[in-house]
């Protein structure tokens, strides 16, 4: 294999893996404060030990999410020198931006957050746990600024083939700006509650009913069924966008090859990027065209629009496009689905938890890393939808790439990926352990060790 | 705008002191937990958990001092970024990888079943180990110009294994101010033994630059730089000499100068540091890339220096409030 197609892959790899863990900490900082500011308000001691059991879970994902963003940080200079000479003058600032606003306000106020109860007055413990929700929500602001403006690229000319910027507003609220920091932090808020949900309905199910398991139950439920409806109208919207901005994007994600009006809505179809068609199509008559232009006859971009004279494709590949996108959107309906059921069901038989049908907890325990499944399987529609471009417009992904020799990319590629693969073993273990021995413990008659063995936090 | 010059000459100036500075910083942070988890075997279990309480409030800001170097060197001089970072690939790949181990250690060693936390403390171990020799390999192959031959190479291990001693020393400091007790006394014995590392390493570096490079050796050697340089060596060696009395006198009546190892290492740091800036200005690639070849264009460093000038003493603020917070002797760590 070529420089190229392993670096990609060891990227895509890296990333993949930095994300989950930021995806859990931007949500679950806000979550912890909620917490925290409850318990303050009411002195109950069932926040605050909901507090301290999701601050463990907190405390694991974001050291797995500083590790991994060390590793991200410095991609760009091993495998990708050619981004930085050309769009440098641009991603540098946004860059400088995140570590200076974010990285350090979250990595000092969270040693503070997580051991300083004892050793600050409560007012600066609850201001330290903000300040570090903050900073993760600030330093998702910037990366996403950056990769906003890969995807939508404005406010800036090229001069001898390298980018200035002209104007930072324009840079910072480039077009596709708004709508991904909004389906992103919503992505982050929908993962985190379903963590808590599912987690929580473990605990439950095991005979865990503590005024903690509760609570966490409840606010994940919640904050679920709050916050899908507002995640399927900003995905809605951001696709019109997309439309606007990338319709070849956009094409591969209905998986249409021709411009037409009256485009059927896919829900499932095997497409043939040889043949230039799709193989078992099953479809909604018109419904794309509803969809993307609100009307029955608006017209779809298609695939073959972007293939030029000469027979090179200018289109991303489909296949991945066109199913990450139905993943994305399955879960999201799957999400709809079951945080509605389940507080419809609370809230009429009005006896919260105890009032959930045992199957629909069951449903929701392999739902807790249900936010994975669709942040990933978007963030796949997003970036290679946006290939063969690096920078839409301005660079090829090709061109970005090190002439480091092939198997050393191999080595580090193999070497990353069984690091990751091993972690995420332990990661998700923890988890469970942590849920199943904190009841263990209660059982042996000692609550206040949720579960830890000797050695105390660290 | 031309208050201060041609910005072209004084932005590249100003950053590549900035970034010389995060490097310092993180060099003294990160060493000394870094050195912490290389010192984990002469640990026993009890002491082991008293160590990483010690770094478990700092770890993470110790390593955003990387982050922000890294950064800087990123969006202030690409082109030297992508040359540097090429050239490094596997002991970048392998400073990464040990970065991981160690700091997914912190977390799971106190979070897994009780049984498996022997192997998140090898993991802490063997992560702390890997960095440390990581970076005294690229530290190595810096001085001899990022040429990939026999010679640079062995040179580079030497200096791998020097700055990983150098490393447990400051660690080892850190602990005589942090521990009481038995480990402070070993903590003592673990500096008194690893002091060799501190000087050979100075040494290594000191004596090797200019003899790698006739550039680096004229600015040494030639009147008059040479009476403004020659207290450099010369105080270096006097802290070396007050170190190595002081570690004999220790521990004193009522913990008296338990803080004064660790910060006699920090002025020894600074002051190797000084001199290697000195050596390689205004070079950012040795011998090939200067700053301001290198360097991005002068608007966009225009508007990374106005956030920096607002919130860099925010950041050095809010990093002393937490050492105040975490001062005194490390206790156990809770969370609540
Ligand atoms: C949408 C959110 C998001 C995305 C797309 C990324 N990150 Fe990230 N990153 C975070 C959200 C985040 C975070 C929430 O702020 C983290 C996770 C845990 C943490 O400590 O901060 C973080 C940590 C983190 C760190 C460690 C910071 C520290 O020491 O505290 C670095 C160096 C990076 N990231 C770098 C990157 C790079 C170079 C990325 C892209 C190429 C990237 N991240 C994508
Ligand atoms: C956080 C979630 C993200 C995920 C899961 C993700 C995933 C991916 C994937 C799968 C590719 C490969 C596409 C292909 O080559 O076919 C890619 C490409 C790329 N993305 Fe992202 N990305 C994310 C965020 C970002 C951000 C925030 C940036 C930059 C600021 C970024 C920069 C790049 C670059 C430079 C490439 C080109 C290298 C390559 O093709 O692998 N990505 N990304
Ligand atoms: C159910 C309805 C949903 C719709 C209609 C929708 C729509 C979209 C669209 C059109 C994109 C591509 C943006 C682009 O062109 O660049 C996208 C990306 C993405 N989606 Fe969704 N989405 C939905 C649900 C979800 C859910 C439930 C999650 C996660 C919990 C999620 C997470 C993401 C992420 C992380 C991205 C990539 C980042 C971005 O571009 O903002 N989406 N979504």
């Amino acid at each position: 294999m070529d420089t190229l197609l392993l670096s990609r892959i060891q990227f895509g790899a890296n990333i993949s893996f930095h994300i989950l863990f930021p995806t859990i900490t931007i949500a679950l900082g806000w979550v912890l404060f909620y917490f925290k500011l409850r318990f303050n308000r009411s002195g109950e001691e069932r926040w605050m030990d909901a507090y301290r059991f999701w601050v463990k879970v907190f405390a694991l994902s974001f050291g797995l999410g500083v590790v991994s963003g060390i590793t991200m940080s410095f991609q760009f200079g091993t495998n990708w020198p050619g981004f930085m000479e050309t769009v440098g003058n641009i991603a540098g600032p946004l860059l400088a931006y995140e570590v200076m606003t974010a990285f350090f306000l979250e990595a000092v106020f969270l040693g503070i957050m997580l051991f300083g109860m004892s050793r600050v007055p409560g007012w600066l413990h609850t201001l330290a746990t903000f300040l570090v929700a903050f900073g993760t929500t600030m330093s998702a602001f910037w990366i996403l600024v950056l990769s906003s403006w890969m995807h939508t690229p404005a406010g800036f000319e090229m001069r001898d083939g390298v980018a200035h910027a002209t104007d930072w507003l324009a840079i910072i609220f480039n077009p596709s700006m708004p709508y991904r920091v909004v389906h992103m932090l919503l992505a982050s808020g929908l993962t985190v509650a379903f963590l808590l949900a599912g987690l929580s309905a473990l605990r439950w199910l095991r005979g865990d009913k503590g005024g903690d398991v509760r609570v966490s139950l409840v606010t994940g439920l919640g904050l679920g069924a709050l916050l899908i409806p507002l995640q399927i109208l900003a995905g809605d919207v951001h696709g019109l966008n997309t439309l606007e901005h990338q319709p070849a994007k956009v094409a591969a994600m209905e998986g249409n090859w021709n411009t037409d009006t009256n485009v059927p809505l896919l829900l499932f179809a095997i497409p043939d990027e040889t043949a230039r068609e799709n193989r078992a199509e099953i479809g909604i008559p018109n419904l794309a065209s509803i969809i993307l232009t609100h009307h029955a006859d608006g017209e779809v971009p298609g695939l073959n629009d972007f293939v030029a004279e000469d027979g090179t494709k200018m289109h991303p590949p489909v296949a991945p496009v066109f199913y990450g996108f139905r993943i994305m959107v399955g879960t999201g309906m799957a999400m709809l689905l079951l945080s509605w059921a389940a507080v419809g069901f609370m809230a009429f038989r009005r006896r919260g938890p105890e009032g959930l049908p045992k199957p629909l907890l069951l449903a929701l325990v392999p739902m807790a890393f249900s936010g994975w499944v669709a942040t990933l399987a978007g963030w796949y529609t997003t970036e290679i939808g946006r290939q063969p471009w690096l920078v839409s417009g301005v660079m090829t992904t090709e061109q970005a790439v090190a002439e480091v020799p092939g198997p050393m990319v191999a080595t580090t590629l193999i070497i990353y990926l069984s690091v990751y693969v091993a972690l995420l073993l332990a990661y998700i273990g923890v988890l469970y352990y942590l849920a199943c021995a904190g009841q263990d413990a209660k059982k042996r008659g000692r609550p206040d060790m949720p579960g830890l063995n000797p050695t105390p936090a660290e | 705008m031309n208050t201060f010059g041609d910005p072209a000459i004084w932005l590249p100036l100003a950053f590549a002191g900035l970034m010389g500075l995060s490097i310092l910083i993180y060099v003294c942070l990160d060493g000394f937990d870094l050195g912490i988890g290389v010192l984990f075997p002469f640990a026993t279990d009890a002491e082991k958990d008293r160590m990483v309480a010690s770094i478990g409030p700092f770890w993470d800001a110790n390593e955003t001092w990387l982050v922000l170097a890294i950064g800087i060197l990123l969006v202030a001089f690409p082109t030297a970024h992508g040359v540097i970072l090429t050239t490094l690939y596997l002991p970048v790949a392998l400073m990464l990888v040990g970065l991981i181990l160690r700091g997914v250690a912190f977390e799971f060693r106190a979070k897994a079943p009780a049984r498996r936390k022997r192997l998140w403390d090898f993991s802490f171990w063997i992560g702390s180990l890997m960095a440390s020799l990581a970076q005294g390999f690229m530290l190595g192959l810096y001085v001899m110009g990022l040429a990939l031959t026999p010679f640079t190479l062995v040179f580079a291990t030497i200096t791998a294994v020097f700055l990983t001693v150098a490393y447990s020393f400051i660690g080892a400091t850190w602990m005589i101010l942090k521990a009481e007790g038995d480990l402070q006394v070993k903590a003592i014995k673990w500096a008194q033994g690893g002091i060799w590392g501190v000087v050979l390493g100075l040494g290594a570096v000191s004596l090797a630059s200019p003899f790698v490079s006739t550039r680096i050796f004229d600015k040494w050697f030639t009147l008059p730089e040479l009476y403004f340089l020659v207290p450099l060596p010369l105080v270096s060696a006097g802290l070396i000499f007050l170190l190595w009395r002081l570690l004999r006198t220790l521990p004193r009546e009522s913990d008296a100068l338990c803080a004064a190892p660790f910060a006699v290492t920090i002025a020894l740091f600074t002051l190797g540091f000084i001199g290697m800036a000195y050596s390689f200005y205004p070079y950012v690639v040795p011998e090939r890339l200067t700053i301001y070849e290198s360097a991005s264009a002068p608007e966009s460093l225009m508007i990374i220096l106005v956030g920096t000038l607002v919130v860099l003493p925010m950041i050095i603020g809010y990093t002393v409030l937490s050492y105040v917070i975490f001062r005194g002797k490390a206790t156990e760590l809770r969370y609540y």
